[in-house]
């Protein structure tokens, strides 16, 4: 998220655990615990990636952007804000990951087709079932961000 | 004024400015920027994490326990036995030992060293081969017996025949006398009940102990009704063990603030119910118990109790010094021990006559909930057919502890009630809704308050218009091509009564207003539901207040269960209002040259009803306050009529079928679904979302797969436990129902009835888009294929 951050840690430490433990950067969730569901998905150097299945390690010196990095309340993101209009969020568990994960698909397609959007969103799951706000939201962030 | 309960009510609907409106949840801008902080997230000083060692077999007793080597080793500070020696395992992942470390991976390295021993016994997991030759249960009926006749309105003769012969297995208190008159139950029953001979439990009577198969249930003559049947159609149908499968797993961090004070962070539906649990299993008292969650990642009716892992983080704790532990299952253990939805299998016969009066049902069904076996799910559902003969066999397994799941027992009855009518409807060479239209009046329940046969009838046509039943309807297997398309209904229903809630309001002279409840927001949106309802009613904005809920020190409310949140918090909030206003009133009347009657709360401002230019600001009104705010305390159940009960729902779904790959596409789905007065439309709306979402998911993928060899489950995680994706889905359409004839039964609980029909729907509408039923859910390619191909290869099995 811009700062320059140190931890000692063991080797195999997840790059998702370091951010969760050391840097009380919480928004990224340890659920499925094996690079399914998405939960945990941050930008590493500009690339989304299940940050459960980076070790920390091997993110030395990489740009990390967590959720908390894309906006905070009162600064949203376009994308973030769009999430709240189409309510695309019920628990709110997966809806960090899903965030990140929308931010790295409209960097990729400014202008997606709702085919795409089942595509590139893909690799998270919810399980409250909001799927039907996300689609919406995805939609509007694209006409957002281009506006 | 005081007993005056005619001011406690709705505003009209023209009066309203923030109940019913599309308005974004309160708690939206902390959840996308990841603010939110779940138990999970939760960082306590100091806080140790526990890992736990879990029984490999599913029904063992424990032999040894030898946790010497983690007790030496650097970084470990407590180790705690949950089953000792001697203890008895019913399911695999049972928990065993829990140590907690400085950090997660140096607890996970003491686990590992962690030596039991176990004696393994005999354990079963097939809840799906029917129970063949089991004996009737001729026992004494226990209370769950009695009551189940009484539900199943058994006629009276045999009422008062089984209880002769079978006698009670438990002394009759005039409590339950007085609960039977209170229903309403007939005089000769009662007088049956208290003349029973009181005998104890027989011995196992059956000849595998796995099975009990409890009393046939007849309704009307089901014999004459088969009799008089001009069409019988015959089918099987079934769905097996699901789990929650919560997104965070279940867990709480515990820590002692002195020897005898316990504070939990814990992952719960139920913040104001758990402290006399850990109560009873600390043995401390319950005021000494502090809860607290800000907010929970899932539940869906798992998450009501602090669980042997609550107890135990808990006492672990205790060991290691009373230093914050935090315990959070792992995915494995979470599927295998943390949620678990019955199963449920039956074989139905259903009798009618050639125009689709429905007149006979018979059916046959099993299922399991985990070690105590479980009920019968209600069939047939909804449709309450007049001739009924029906038997249940409840399996014991080591499949895991069934938990409650959206709407307990219902999507089961809904799935095999309607798959029977869809398929005698197919044979009967009818569209089904037709058919059910025909057969409306046998949906309206024996105390039927607000015709719910026409909010049946209604819904259903508002399904049809919106998902082109008219235009894309055929029938049964008559589509073209290898991709065919079907449509499939179901409708359903739920209770949803508002639960005991106390909400405690206070207005102080700053004009600012506090609102605390001992709620909580599963992401349903009860958090902007409650300041809808009081910013409605105070004339304020939601921005206006602040909210506190998810801690027990705040005023006591039920658990979220039931979908009964909406109805407590709602009216107890409204009651608060009302009265905090009332007061506010009588306060400034003089100051506006009026009477406390005439004034009206709008807009941030006190007016004079008939002359609203005279007005003071909210704040200016409440700076005449002086030193004393107001506090009001709210109640449900209270003065007014404010909640009901009872609500319709009907689903529709639109499906492709490959016949040559059995993968079953989603094309559209659609729920009309009833909630009395709705609260918070924009997420009411997601709620149905959901549930509809939900329902796909459990139709198509989920299954708690059991090897029969080990007992254990063969896919805890989260590639083989497959959950709905973005692109699984389709279009979704919701409408509620809303106005006239809806408004007027107060708010009713909307976290169960929509997640009932899915499965119903979709399984009919694959049924009539490739001409055969698939009888077994989930619905996965190799079931269809093998539906369409009976004789096919090798593996021609479901």
């Amino acid at each position: 998220n811009g700062k320059k951050l140190n931890a000692q840690l063991e080797p195999r430490v997840t790059l998702l655990d370091a951010l969760r433990d050391q840097f009380e950067l919480t928004g990224a969730k340890r659920v499925c615990d094996r690079g399914t569901c998405g939960a945990c998905t941050v930008l590493m150097d500009n690339k989304a990636v299940y940050s459960c299945s980076v070790l920390a390690i091997d993110a030395q010196s990489a740009q990390i952007t967590t959720v908390e990095g894309l906006g905070e309340p009162g600064h949203l993101h376009p994308i973030q804000q769009a999430f709240i209009d189409n309510d695309a969020q019920q628990c709110g568990f997966c809806t960090p990951g899903f965030v990140v994960a929308t931010k790295a698909f409209l960097d990729q397609h400014p202008n997606p087709t709702p085919e795409q959007i089942k595509h590139g969103l893909g690799g998270n799951f919810c399980r409250c079932g909001t799927y039907a706000g996300m689609r919406a939201a995805i939609l509007q962030a694209a006409k957002t961000k281009g506006a | 004024m005081a007993d005056d309960n005619s001011k406690y009510g709705w505003p009209a609907a023209d009066q309203r400015t923030l109940i019913g409106k599309r308005i974004s949840r309160v708690d939206g801008p902390e959840k996308v920027s990841g603010r939110a902080k779940y138990t999970y997230d939760v960082h306590r000083p100091g806080m140790l994490y526990g890992k736990v060692v879990r029984s490999p077999h599913a029904h063992a007793k424990v032999v040894s326990v030898d946790t010497s080597a983690a007790e030496k080793m650097p970084g470990i500070k407590g180790v705690y036995i949950i089953q000792d020696k001697g203890s008895e395992i019913h399911w695999a992942g049972d928990d065993v030992v829990v140590v907690a470390a400085v950090d997660e991976p140096t607890a996970a390295d003491a686990a590992r060293t962690i030596k039991v021993e176990y004696e393994p016994l005999p354990h079963f997991v097939d809840d799906f081969t029917q129970p063949q030759n089991v004996p009737e249960n001729t026992g004494p009926l226990t209370r769950r017996d009695l009551f189940q006749m009484l539900d199943d309105e058994m006629p009276e003769q045999q009422f008062v025949a089984t209880l002769q012969k079978r006698g009670l297995a438990f002394k009759v208190a005039p409590a339950l006398i007085k609960q039977l008159q209170d229903d309403e139950q007939p005089e000769n029953v009662i007088k049956a009940i208290q003349a029973a001979p009181v005998k104890e439990p027989e011995p196992n009577n059956s000849s595998n102990s796995s099975y009990k198969k409890e009393a046939e249930q007849v309704k009307g003559d089901p014999d004459a009704g088969f009799k008089e049947a001009e069409v019988v159609s015959e089918g099987i149908y079934g769905c097996p063990v699901i789990t929650h499968c919560c997104l965070e797993s279940h867990g709480s961090i515990a820590e002692w603030t002195d020897s005898d004070h316990l504070f939990s962070h814990i992952s719960t539906q139920n913040v104001s119910g758990l402290a006399g649990q850990y109560a009873q299993a600390l043995n401390i008292p319950e005021a000494n118990v502090h809860v607290h969650q800000d907010h929970i990642g899932g539940g869906f009716g798992s998450k009501f109790g602090i669980d042997r892992w609550g107890a135990y983080t808990a006492q672990v704790s205790k060991k290691a010094g009373g230093k914050p532990v935090r315990v959070m299952l792992e995915r494995d253990a979470e599927l295998e021990v943390a949620g678990c939805r019955p199963s449920a299998f039956a074989k139905v016969k259903v009798g009618a006559k050639k125009d689709g009066t429905l007149i006979a049902w018979q059916s046959e069904s099993w299922g399991t909930g985990g070690p105590g076996g479980g009920g019968a799910p209600p069939m047939p559902y909804v449709v309450n057919i007049p001739n009924q003969r029906k038997q249940h066999t409840a399996v014991a397994t080591n499949i895991g502890p069934a938990r409650a799941w959206r709407a307990p027992n219902h999507p089961q009855g809904c799935l095999i009630t309607m798959s029977a009518i869809e398929d005698c409807a197919a044979k009967l060479g009818m569209d089904p809704m037709q058919l059910m239209l025909k057969n409306i009046a046998l949906t309206a329940p024996s105390e039927d308050t607000y015709h719910r046969a026409d909010t049946y009838r209604d819904e259903l046509m508002i399904a049809a218009d919106l998902i082109g039943w008219k235009q894309n309807w055929h029938p049964r297997g008559q589509d073209s091509g290898t991709v065919k398309r079907g449509l499939g209904l179901a409708i359903h229903t739920w209770g949803g009564r508002g639960h005991e809630s106390n909400c405690a309001l206070t207005i102080y002279p700053t004009g600012s207003v506090e609102i605390q409840m001992g709620t909580q927001d599963l992401g349903v949106g009860t958090r902007t539901a409650i300041l809808i309802v009081a910013g409605d009613t105070l004339g304020l904005q939601l921005n206006q207040m602040e909210l506190k809920i998810g801690d027990n020190q705040y005023p006591k409310s039920g658990g979220s269960g039931g979908s009964t949140t909406i109805g407590g918090v709602s009216s107890s909030t409204r009651r608060a209002a009302i009265d905090a206003r009332e007061q506010l009133f009588a306060k400034v009347a003089s100051a506006l040259n009026a009477k406390p009657d005439d004034l009206e709360a709008v807009g941030g401002s006190i007016r004079v009803k008939s002359a609203p230019s005279r007005s003071l600001s909210w704040k200016d009104a409440c700076a005449r306050l002086g030193t004393q705010p107001i506090q009001a305390l709210g109640k449900n159940p209270g003065p007014g009529d404010l909640i009901s009960s009872g609500v319709g729902g009907a689903v529709m779904a639109d499906v492709s079928v490959d016949t040559e790959t059995g993968v079953v596409k989603m094309n559209k789905m659609v729920c009309v679904q009833d909630c009395g007065l709705v609260i918070s439309l924009k997420t009411a709306e997601s709620q149905v979302y959901g549930a509809m979402i939900m329902g796909i998911a459990t139709t198509l993928y989920e299954e708690k797969i059991m090897d029969n060899n080990l007992g254990t489950m063969l896919n805890p995680n989260m590639d083989f436990y497959r959950l709905a994706g973005i692109g699984d889905v389709g279009e979704l359409v919701v409408h509620m129902m809303t106005g006239k004839g809806y408004d007027e039964r107060g708010p009713i609980g909307l976290g169960e009835p929509p997640t009932v029909g899915p499965m119903a729907a979709i399984g009919n509408a694959v049924a009539n888009a490739i001409g055969v039923r698939v009888p077994f859910l989930p619905i996965t390619p190799d079931r269809v294929v093998n539906a369409l191909n009976p004789k096919g290869g090798s593996n021609a099995t479901v």
